[in-house]
């Protein structure tokens, strides 16, 4: 179970997060929505230990990784794997070697282990045969992909994955949130997504959670949001007028 | 006693700056002990750092070598001992320039591209997905240059001060007339063991210079366009001025004692 308690942080001068509560349910899949600049990536990144808090606790099951350094900070990490919001592919290697990078050194897996896992997993994403192309030939599209490979390839307990589908068209858009829904279901990985993509979220996750003023504003289950009486919520999650539910819940599921 | 203020904020930011430079390269040489050791990566770091300074050193080492002869043969023979133009080309090349220069042109060449590759790995958050990766960035990011710096620039002046004797060579037996074994000669004569052992030493600790300003300017860039072009010139700046000041102190240390 992943955490958060009073969660602060303050980057360059300006607030960002002001005591941010949350916790993710197991096992489930959790979406974060918010605007941009709201500090949805700096969220993310106090889960895997990237950013340390200024105070508050992160807790994943029974460690606060707040204050650990070292071997024991990557201990918890081999059990994440973070998507991205630029994707982050390594420029000096290909896209294969990007996506076989976490395999030979997390796993330290070999040759047609590899090879065989790599492949599986460019495919899923729609960029088979594109194995041998550096990052820079890519479209950003295609770099998210590869970055969203590279993340689903270590089959993690905990998968953070920061704007999967922005920058992507809408059917890619579609087939990305079928792929991570598919294997969050088949693995049973605990996710966290942020996502600009209302109504479409509300048809795929577990849980939704508005940061808003570097606080959780409300979480619930998509169904819930529908009832909801706040006038700001409503707002935001009505966006073009639809209210989400109806259009997107089975045209995506 | 603003001033004084000002002066004291200055002294603190750089002892600071400093201290997490020292810290930045103890931990990586601390990481470059443990396994798993990235041969590869150090060699493909070698390649790029030696191999392909290679040809800037070669040009600036001829060119070099030609220029002294030209200034040594027309000093010397003032007092009628241009017979030891070749010991004056190979001493002061082994001793001095040959580090010196090579070292400021692995620094623009090799070094600014070192910080900028590292620069851009951390703003475009490369250096935090190898994080998330459970693969610490000081190892396998740093520490191969590190290396690659300390093998890369010795080699690199080598094939400087043999380049540039022979340019000597060429301006002063070919084109001033200076006898082709008394050039040689004068070398074998004048050139000693602690003259070689000297350069070699300047050239080591040239290396890791480099290497370790630019990477910690890289690794440390602010998160922007802007950010990087300061790093980039930061990086240049100091690594030269340090392989100055520092050839200063080791000369003074190696020659006069
Ligand atoms: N490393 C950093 N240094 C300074 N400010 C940062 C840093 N990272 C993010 N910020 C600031 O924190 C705020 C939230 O950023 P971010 O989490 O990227 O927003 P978003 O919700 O769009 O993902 C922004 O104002 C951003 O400028
Ligand atoms: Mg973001």
């Amino acid at each position: 179970m992943l955490k958060l308690v009073g969660v602060t942080k303050t980057l360059g001068g300006q607030p960002v997060l002001r005591g941010v509560d949350l916790v993710v349910p197991q096992g489930k899949l959790t979406t974060i929505i918010g605007r941009s600049g709201e500090g949805k990536s700096v969220l993310l990144k106090h889960m895997i230990g990237l950013l340390q808090p200024d105070s508050g606790e992160v807790w994943v099951d029974n460690v606060e990784i707040s204050r650990l350094r070292g071997h024991a900070l990557n201990e918890v990490r081999k059990r994440f794997a973070m998507l991205f919001q630029g994707a982050a592919l390594f420029d000096s290697l290909t896209v294969f070697e990007n996506v076989a990078f976490p395999l030979r050194e997390k796993l330290r897996l070999k040759g047609a282990d590899v090879t065989t896992r790599v492949e599986e997993k460019l495919d899923q994403v729609g960029l088979a045969g594109m194995g041998h192309k550096f990052p820079a030939e890519l479209s950003g599209g295609m770099r998210k992909r590869a970055g969203l490979a590279r993340a689903l390839v270590m089959q993690p307990e905990i998968m953070l994955f920061d704007e999967p589908t922005t920058g992507l068209d809408p059917l890619m858009a579609k087939s990305i949130h079928d792929l991570i829904t598919s294997m969050q279901r088949k693995f049973g990985f605990t996710a966290v997504m942020v996502s600009h993509e209302i109504p479409e979220i509300f048809g795929i996750s577990d849980y939704v959670a508005i940061l808003k003023r570097g606080k959780i504003a409300a979480m619930a289950e998509p169904a819930e949001f529908q009832r909801t009486t706040d006038p700001e919520i409503k707002e935001f999650i009505s966006v073009g007028g639809t209210l989400p539910m109806a259009s997107s819940a089975k045209g995506v599921l | 006693m603003n001033f004084l203020e000002a002066l004291g904020r200055w002294a603190l930011f750089y002892v600071a700056e400093m201290g997490r430079m020292l810290i930045f390269v103890l931990s990586a040489f601390g990481w470059l002990a443990r396994p798993p050791f990235r041969a590869f990566q150090a060699v493909k770091q070698l390649h790029f750092i030696g191999y392909k300074s290679t040809f800037v050193v070669v040009l600036t080492a001829t060119f070099t070598g030609m220029v002294l002869a030209l200034q040594g043969y027309h000093t010397l023979r003032k007092f009628g001992s241009e017979g030891l133009l070749g010991a004056a080309v190979a001493v002061s090349m082994i001793r001095e320039l040959g580090p010196v220069l090579a070292a400021l042109m692995v620094t623009a060449r090799a070094g600014s591209a070192m910080t900028a590759e590292i620069g851009i790995m951390r703003i475009t958050e490369q250096i935090d997905a190898l994080d998330t990766m459970a693969v610490n960035p000081l190892q396998y990011l740093i520490a191969p240059k590190l290396i690659a710096g300390l093998i890369g620039v010795p080699l690199l002046v080598a094939i400087f001060d043999v380049v540039g004797i022979y340019g000597g060579h060429v301006v002063g037996v070919e084109l001033l007339g200076v006898n082709s074994g008394t050039y040689w000669n004068s070398i074998e004569s004048a050139v000693e063991w602690k003259d070689v052992y000297g350069g070699i030493l300047k050239s080591i600790s040239f290396g890791l210079i480099i290497s370790w300003v630019c990477c910690y300017k890289g690794f440390f860039t602010k998160m922007s366009a802007e950010g990087l072009g300061n790093a980039t010139t930061e990086a240049v700046v100091l690594s030269s001025v340090l392989i100055l000041v520092w050839d200063y102190f080791l000369t003074a240390l190696l020659f006069n004692l």
